[in-house]
């Protein structure tokens, strides 16, 4: 690629998605544009971004921004995160929101749907504790391809074994010829939009929990802390922000705090700015949950 | 070291199980069938059992529940891996005392999360 073509396209998905095409990202383009290029009957790569500069088309423009923009999932990705999910978030907001049994959680990079379905697979564990709940898991992405593919909820076998328990598989899947699809409770327990995280999050309302993973480092530094500020204005009170393993808010935005104890956690200060409370000391009456039945005997999570 | 005993007919899946199991530092032992598991099994416990199904003299299955009727078959962990890929024999494998399930086909990363998922790894 030459690198007049390079910056154009470097400016074009700085412009649409904010995405930082840095020079070590270059291979990006190779693995992500390839496929779009073949698709759309180019012989290059070139060749495909040569007719965009000199059509503007808005429709192939969506497509190389959504295929350079799409992230690779999969379920309970990373485990930790999940882990303070269960044993901390939810307990801590279940005691903290007795009185309004509402909890809303965004998934704020929610690509094809595996982090917004294991969130709701570890809440069926708790579906007693939850009656009565009103729970709403709101997936958002850029891509409408990978949206798609959520709401379908239809994986390969290779994408239910890579990092899910069977006891999970066994509970919220059926089986549909070679592929697995999530039961119809855990499909219709979390809503999709196509979202750009460059525009307003006043129409997404407030949230309890965010996850927002592995998405902010795409971004400069100036966008990563003008998104997280304004998602610290989409808080309710306790409000917990999940960050990918590699990402931090140091230096960035202060609204947010670390969890003491819980890697890669944190939650929105009180009005006063005080830090949050250690994640160990749970209120009393919180924690542990009780899980709802049980699987087969001698299980492992 | 901890120690992975390996069941499987096929000679080429032991080698490659095998070979996934030693990167990640288990001493490997191999059975080729569900009668020389339970041999190898009533002389040593291993800390984890990689189990195919379908098998000549006895199945994994067969195999499984004997092991888990023995004094101390409790304790090592059994991750079938096998080509049954639907949720009957799944359902069946972890009534019988199976931990995890892996449908081949298979490749290190699947095996590394399975292991993470009984524990055998630090996730």
């Amino acid at each position: 690629m030459t690198p007049r073509d390079f910056d154009y396209l470097r400016t074009l998905l700085k412009s649409a998605s904010g995405l930082v095409l840095t020079d070590d990202k270059q291979y990006l383009i190779e693995s992500r544009l390839l496929p779009v290029a073949k698709k759309l009957k180019y012989e290059t790569i070139d060749a495909m971004v040569a007719e965009l500069r000199r059509s503007e088309a808005t429709s192939l423009k969506n497509q190389i921004v959504e295929a350079m923009t799409i992230n690779e999932s999969f379920f309970f990705r990373d485990k930790t995160p999940f882990d303070n999910f269960e044993n901390i978030m939810l307990p801590k907001l279940l005691e903290a929101k007795k009185a309004q049994k509402h909890l809303r959680i965004w998934s704020a990079a929610a690509s094809t749907g595996q982090e917004a379905y294991s969130l709701s697979m570890i809440m069926q564990e708790y579906a007693a504790e939850l009656e009565g709940w009103r729970i709403e898991i709101i997936g958002t992405d850029l891509c409408s391809e990978a949206l798609e593919k959520a709401k379908a909820g239809l994986y390969s076998q290779f994408e239910v074994q890579r990092g899910m328990p069977v006891k999970y598989l066994v509970k919220n899947f059926k089986q549909v010829g070679s592929m697995w699809q999530v039961n119809s409770k855990i499909k219709s327990s979390v809503q999709y939009r196509q979202f750009n995280l460059l525009n307003s999050f006043n129409l997404l309302g407030r949230f309890d929990i965010i996850f927002c993973r592995n998405v902010l480092i795409y971004f400069d530094k100036e966008t990563k802390s003008d998104i997280i500020e304004r998602m610290g204005k989409q808080t309710n009170p306790n409000c917990y922000l999940v960050l990918g393993a590699s990402e931090t808010l140091v230096g960035l935005n202060d609204s947010f705090g670390t969890v003491p104890d819980a890697r890669g956690l944190y939650q929105i200060k009180d009005q006063a700015g005080n830090k949050p409370a250690s994640a160990i000391t749970r209120p009393a009456s919180g924690a542990p949950l009780a899980k709802t039945g049980t699987t087969g005997r001698n299980f492992t999570r | 070291m901890k120690q992975c005993l390996v069941v499987d007919d096929s000679s080429v899946i032991r080698k490659v199980a095998r070979r996934i199991m030693e990167e990640v530092n288990f001493e490997v032992s191999e059975a080729e069938n569900g009668q020389e598991a339970l041999d190898k099994c009533r002389q040593n416990l291993p800390d984890i059992i990689l189990l195919d199904w379908n098998m000549p003299v006895m199945d994994g299955l067969e195999f499984l529940m004997e092991l888990r009727k023995d004094p101390c078959g409790e304790a090592p962990k059994v991750i079938f891996c096998t080509t049954e890929n639907d949720m009957d024999h799944i359902t069946q494998a972890i009534s019988a005392g199976a931990n995890e399930y892996i449908m081949k086909p298979f490749d290190k990363e699947i095996i590394i999360s399975k292991l993470k998922e009984v524990s055998l790894l630090d996730a």
